[in-house]
């Protein structure tokens, strides 16, 4: 009886947590069946939605299945799942053929060996690696290994400003450097209006920025051979200064702090954010109802002079890569996609749909790339952008030191100070985070 | 789970007939005992193929070093002993210290949420069982946080949520002049509340559900005769109302805490990759653990602490409630 009792317990025990924890299973990538007439394509979500870059993609890939006789499959997946969905891709060896990459991953999933490298002969069947700008190429995984992805569009950062509200505050020229945003911010921050829109709680947004800023501190958060370092002088310096624009220059609206959905999109369009320091944000003003004469497009701001290389860098290299999975079962069918997607004819389609920039050097030569906004990207990209650091722990970088500096911005919101030693604590913190070498 | 306690009970009946008679009714005997096990057999394959063998790779996992540079062949990554063990319960060192913590958030939490949802849940379900107009729809009402997706549930929310544009903060701070300034819920300390009020809105309607369909297995008569002697609502409830619903109300805690412990989409859909530090339940935090740096022995072990100290607690929970089940009944 008690035996009974007890077996009976023991086996309700171990079904009830076995139910209550073994959940998460994900289900399976789609993965090539070997048949060299399909091909299965994994889209980043680049449009305003994924109904949209339906759109967009469908009627290229017809023509490609025309041209070549392959059916693409295409899913568009969306940002949010993309890196769980592709390292769960890699762990289950079943993927897509042919994948988009946030180019800054690079590194990060090169080391997994799960891609196919670019070596000269996979570069030679689409048509070269010289077609491609060099600013694109130097995010494509670590230096001196074959890159790991292709570039497919360009996008950099710049600082997009509200004319109404610049000349309500009687600002007559856009700001350059940092100075000049704060003392912009100041004129611009009163009744319920304020300077410039941050999205904190966007771990790879705030990346982004402290990038710059500590590009022009001069670190690159990491040693030259390819150590965390997150904790220098110059790193605490340049993500001080990103979150003092709320804690201390008060020209960032609190509730910045929460924002992870480009809301500060929405506050600019409608006139209660001045500045945001964006990537090509062209395309959402226009869906937010703003006229294209509403709104100025300059380059992202420096310390002091004007934008270049190493110390005035003023944007991180954005952008999407085209990756093969290397376990695909036609890989000759992949590489005739890649070549089709890179090609000069579909980078000014793609790009002009997406309001990016085309990586291959003859496409950005197109009028469709000239207007004013695209050039400042253009020019940003040409000689003032830098690559985020092409090492394997990127993808945790951008988690860690994301995540701290969104604290900091709860901390600043909630009006607590935000101090150089604070700053450094939880730099330590993230940095107690990364993988042991 | 009330017919495997039930059914061994009968079996000394058969058993008692038995000393009479020959070998037969003892084999038949030995059938009987059988019976639940066999009827048990098929869940128990399924339970097997569906949980146990992800369950026996995922401890497999917390005993390698599985890194970003081996998740592609994660059988060849090497052995790492008790490493990913001993860097989970180091609590001197950060990542120690923060399983800690976030243990102890999702403890206090856990208490908190179970015992509101199991109030609010019996509470309904004791109200409602009195006749009057618009019972029906109420009842129907009580169960759309318990019909609605998860997913779009809690985004909405997180919009209520907001700051800015928020309806919690227009309510409270617009209307009703609560705070000089409106509060932050998604981030900073109020995470916590933001995600205490979610969790029971989700998770009370399951108590309401169950506790309403035990009442109706209590005999009126109880009550009648209750009432004849003079005793009040608050003593009809006492001494009728929850003793009666003790075995259910048992096995209800029971599942509302597992699945409060465990509750990943709650706090994922409202906070997103990083939590606030105030609402870092457990099973976010080892994702965030695990996908953060890319360290997935060190995740798989986490997961394999948080099973073992769930299996303690429900194991010791269900011996000792079975045991007073019994002696009460002696």
């Amino acid at each position: 009886m008690r035996r009974i009792r007890v077996a009976a317990a023991g086996a309700v025990t171990l079904s009830l947590v076995l139910t209550a924890t073994a959940c998460g299973g994900s289900g399976g990538g789609a993965g090539s069946d070997g048949d060299p007439r399909t091909l299965t394509y994994w889209a980043s979500n680049q449009g305003a939605s994924i109904e949209a870059d339906k759109k967009v993609l469908r009627p290229e890939l017809d023509k490609f299945e025309k041209e070549t006789g392959i059916k693409v499959k295409l899913e568009v997946v969306p940002w949010s799942d993309l890196l769980n969905r592709i390292l769960t891709a890699t762990t289950s060896g079943q993927g897509p053929d042919v994948l988009n990459i946030g180019n800054t991953w690079s590194a990060s999933l090169q080391s997994t060996g799960a891609l196919l490298p670019w070596n000269a002969e996979n570069f030679e069947a689409i048509g070269g690696k010289d077609r491609f700008v060099e600013s694109a190429l130097g995010s494509t995984g670590v230096r001196r290994q074959d890159p790991a992805a292709v570039p497919l569009y360009s996008m950099a950062y710049a600082l997009y400003y509200n004319k109404k509200m610049f000349a309500d505050a009687g600002i007559a020229q856009p700001p350059t450097t940092w100075d000049e945003v704060i003392a912009a911010g100041k004129k611009l921050s009163k009744d319920g209006r304020w300077g410039i829109g941050v999205e904190g709680s966007n771990l790879s947004n705030n990346i982004h920025q402290v990038f710059a800023l500590g590009k022009q501190n001069g670190t690159d958060f990491f040693t030259a051979d390819g150590k965390a370092d997150f904790t220098s002088d110059a790193a605490v310096t340049a993500v001080k200064q990103y979150v003092d624009l709320m804690a201390v220059h008060k020209i960032v609206a609190p509730g910045n702090a929460e924002y992870a959905q480009n809301q500060s999109l929405s506050d600019f369009s409608k006139d209660r954010t001045g500045m945001v320091l964006w990537q090509s944000a062209s395309a959402t003003f226009a869906s937010q109802g703003m006229n294209d004469d509403e709104w100025g497009v300059v380059p992202a701001p420096v310390l002091s002079g004007g934008p270049g290389a190493g110390a005035q860098t003023n944007s991180m290299v954005a952008g999407i890569n085209m990756a093969v999975f290397k376990n695909t079962k036609n890989l000759d069918g992949a590489r005739k996609f890649v070549k089709f997607m890179t090609s000069d004819e579909e980078q000014v389609v793609l790009n002009k749909a997406y309001g990016s920039i085309p990586p291959v050097m003859a496409a950005q030569q197109d009028p469709a790339f000239d207007g004013p906004a695209l050039k400042v990207l253009r020019d940003t990209l040409a000689t003032s952008a830098t690559a985020l650091p092409q090492v394997p722990e990127e993808s945790q970088f951008e988690t860690v030191v994301g995540t701290a500096v969104k604290e900091l911005f709860a901390e600043a919101a909630a009006g607590r100070p935000v101090t150089t030693a604070s700053v450094r604590a939880k730099l330590e913190a993230a940095q107690q985070q990364m993988p042991k070498k | 789970m009330t017919d495997t306690a039930v059914t061994p009970e009968r079996a000394p009946a058969v058993r008692k007939a038995a000393p009479g008679g020959a070998r037969t009714p003892r084999r038949s005997g030995r059938r009987r005992i059988a019976l639940p096990y066999v009827l048990l057999l098929p869940a128990l394959l399924l339970e097997l193929l569906v949980h146990l063998v992800p369950m026996l790779m995922g401890i497999t996992m917390s005993f390698r070093e599985l890194t970003q540079f081996s998740i592609g062949d994660w059988s060849a990554a090497p052995w790492a002993g008790f490493d990913n063990f001993s860097v989970a319960v180091d609590f001197n060192a950060p990542a120690g210290r923060a399983l800690l913590k976030s243990f102890l958030t999702t403890c206090v939490f856990t208490a908190a949420s179970v015992g509101l949802c199991w109030l609010l849940g019996t509470a309904a379900a004791v109200f409602l069982q009195e006749n009057f107009r618009g019972r029906a729809v109420l009842r129907t009402l009580f169960l759309v946080p318990y019909a609605l997706p998860v997913y779009a549930a809690v985004i909405t929310w997180a919009f209520m949520f907001q700051r800015d544009n928020g309806v919690i903060n227009h309510v409270l701070h617009d209307q009703l002049g609560i705070g000089d300034t409106p509060a932050f819920w998604l981030i900073g300390d109020n995470s916590f509340w933001a995600l205490l009020v979610v969790s029971v809105w989700k998770g009370w309607p399951f108590a309401f559900l169950t506790v309403m369909a035990a009442l109706q297995n209590i005999p009126r008569e109880m009550y009648e005769a209750a009432a004849l002697d003079g005793a009040g609502v608050w003593k009809q409830i006492r001494h009728i109302t929850l003793p009666s619903l003790r075995p259910v109300n048992q096995v209800l805690v029971l599942v509302l805490f597992l699945w409060t412990f465990n509750d990943f989409n709650t706090p994922f859909v409202l906070f997103g990759k990083a939590a606030p530090e105030a609402a870092d339940l457990i099973s976010l935090h080892i994702y965030q653990s695990s996908f953060r740096t890319w360290n997935f022995g060190t995740g798989s072990a986490m997961s394999v602490l948080l099973l073992l100290f769930l299996l303690a607690v429900t194991g010791v929970y269900l011996l000792l409630t079975t045991r007073g089940r019994k002696t009460s009944r002696a």
